[in-house]
């Protein structure tokens, strides 16, 4: 007995270690950033970012936030974050009850469409759309938010088509002998009873459209439109050799994804994984 | 079923028109107009003129093209091997420990959601030696006693490994979710028969894990292949390049819609599209195959 235990206790220890080791390094780097951030360019040219001062200071992230284009970038982000995903909220869930649960023509050539938009890889796919924004004149916010509404388009709406079929009818039936029409159903018992997977879509796409970066960095070259991520390339190549900075901006952009991620870790996995196990 | 008035079937159509609206027009639209362009010479302000395969021709006939498809085949080539190995073994560890089990899943799911841009920068300041970054690393191995072992690592002898590294880095924790999903999809019951019959860990591995994983594999596999073929911003970030040594596909295509040459860029993007389609078919048909001769295949 006490050999088997011996061996099961030897394998857990190893396991940890294993796993640990990679969780450091998976970690390090961001703790180093966020201790950097806090350390004047002198101590950090002493210490390399690796020793920890207990005394915060915050004078970087003052000259961060008092850079008034990193708070631009930073606001634009938010806008484009927001404006996005209630368009493909909007959309999406108004085409997936119409595909689950509505009659029309041609319905399932069309949800074919939007299946196999996901499936085809189309790796210059941001040139005819910056083209085609370019030609309509829509090389600006609107453009960019319409053009990334349809990215989340598809993974959307099949994800809440799958969730609506899985409804019982009963309470639409209920509505509808209530005097409801279709757009109230939609409305007042559709969208309630689908919120866990409204939740997946909004993360996704939140995800999704605060780390774009092709397309934006394409349609941008006025700063004041500039998304985060661009602006953060921006920054960082000016700014070169103020690493203390560089840092301080960096931790100001992965915050607060990284606090919603530890408050909804479960969303952020079905969501990103949703689009894997589509295939 | 009930026929419906058309009126009825209009009202029903509204719900998907809005979303088919945008859909057409930057999807379908965009989609045909990639073959479209792919024929022409245009450079976003004079007329478009036709010019034949030439743009193919010449996307095809170029050195810089197919090492940028080297430099990604390269990548892509770490990225399934040590990346997805590494991603099942952190699977399969999580799956047997109990304890930390949540803050394991957590941290390896980390990097996957932050942008490549932010990798990027922040790997450069770690790795690139001053003034542009830190050298933390090197300084690290030389607190470490290893101080033989420095060395300017996104030089060009080694910047293409390193960028496959940290490509690596940031991806694991995707396939390590998958595969840690497909691991609790496999019914307990068939490793307790195993067991009965007096199989090894090694054998219940080979014999039941493997085999039951094949479908969550392939997806794995294609997706990665996919998915690193069409890398760019984190390189873009982190190396800008380095001088063609980096160069990936996609960062060809950006930098020629950038130079205007958006006839190009098309061309390139379809043919990489097309070899993009053709080896994930080959994937797919070949992880049948196996399946289909080991008696595992799965409705």
């Amino acid at each position: 007995m006490g050999f088997y235990r011996a061996k099961k206790v030897l394998i857990l220890i190893f396991l940890h270690t294993f796993l640990f080791s990679v969780a450091l390094c998976c970690i390090f780097p961001f703790l180093w950033m966020v201790n950097v951030s806090f350390e004047s360019p002198q101590e950090f040219d002493s210490d390399y970012g690796l020793k920890a001062d207990l005394r915060i200071k915050l004078d970087n992230y003052k000259e961060v936030l008092l850079e008034r284009s990193f708070w631009k970038y930073f606001l634009n982000s938010v806008f484009y974050t927001c404006v996005t995903v209630f368009s493909i909220v909007l959309l999406s869930s108004l085409a997936a009850f119409g595909f689950s649960r509505l009659q029309f023509p041609a319905k399932d050539f069309l949800f074919f469409m939007f299946l196999a938009a996901m499936m085809i890889p189309l790796p210059a796919g941001f040139v005819p759309v910056y083209i085609i924004l370019n030609k309509i004149g829509l090389v600006n916010r609107t453009g960019y938010v319409l053009a990334m509404t349809n990215v989340g388009l598809s993974l959307s709406i099949y994800l809440l088509k799958t969730f609506f079929d899985n409804l019982p009818r009963d309470l639409e039936d209920a509505a509808r002998i209530d005097g409801c029409n279709k757009l109230q159903i939609w409305w007042n018992v559709g969208l309630p009873l689908v919120a866990p997977a409204l939740a997946v879509v909004v993360i996704f796409n939140a995800l999704n459209v605060w780390n774009e970066f092709v397309l934006a960095s394409l349609m941008f070259a006025d700063s004041n439109l500039m998304p985060l991520q661009v602006g953060l390339k921006e920054f960082s190549d000016l700014q070169v050799t103020k690493h203390t900075l560089i840092m301080a901006a960096l931790t100001v952009a992965t915050a607060p994804i990284i606090l919603i991620y530890l408050k909804m870790q479960k969303q952020f996995v079905k969501g990103l994984t949703a689009g894997a196990l589509v295939g | 079923m009930i026929s419906l008035s058309a009126k009825e079937k209009g009202k029903n159509f509204s719900f998907v028109l809005p979303a088919l609206i945008v859909f057409t027009l930057f999807y379908i639209y965009p989609f045909f107009y990639t073959f479209v362009l792919s024929f022409q010479d245009y450079d976003l302000i004079s007329d478009a003129k036709f010019v034949g395969l030439t743009n193919f021709r010449e996307t095809l006939g170029d050195k810089d093209w197919w090492g940028a498809m080297y430099n990604g085949g390269f990548i892509t080539f770490w990225a399934l091997t040590f990346q997805n190995i590494l991603a099942l073994m952190l699977a399969m560890a999580v799956f047997k420990v109990v304890r930390m089990n949540k803050f394991y899943r957590v941290t390896f799911f980390l990097l996957p959601i932050l942008s490549e841009i932010i990798i990027g920068v922040l790997m450069k300041q770690l790795l690139v030696s001053e003034p542009i970054g830190k050298d933390v690393f090197n300084h690290l191995l030389r607190n470490a006693g290893l101080g033989s072992m420095t060395q300017e690592w996104l030089g060009t002898d080694r910047v293409r490994l390193i960028t496959a590294l940290v490509h690596c880095w940031k991806g694991f924790g995707w396939a390590f979710v998958i595969f840690l999903a497909g691991l609790h999809n496999i019914p307990d019951h068939l490793y307790e028969a195993a067991r009965i019959d007096g199989a090894n860990s090694w054998q219940c591995f080979w014999k039941i894990t493997l085999p039951l994983l094949m479908p969550v594999l392939t997806l794995v596999f294609v997706l990665t292949i996919l998915g690193t073929m069409q890398a760019f911003a984190m390189i873009l970030a982190l190396t800008d390049g380095a001088g063609g040594l980096t160069v990936v596909p996609v960062m060809r295509i950006y930098d020629h819609i950038r130079g205007s040459q958006a006839g190009l860029a098309c061309a390139e993007g379809l043919v990489l599209g097309a070899i993009l389609i053709a080896v994930s078919f080959t994937m797919f048909f070949i992880s049948k195959k196996i399946r289909k001769k080991y008696g595992v295949l799965q409705s």
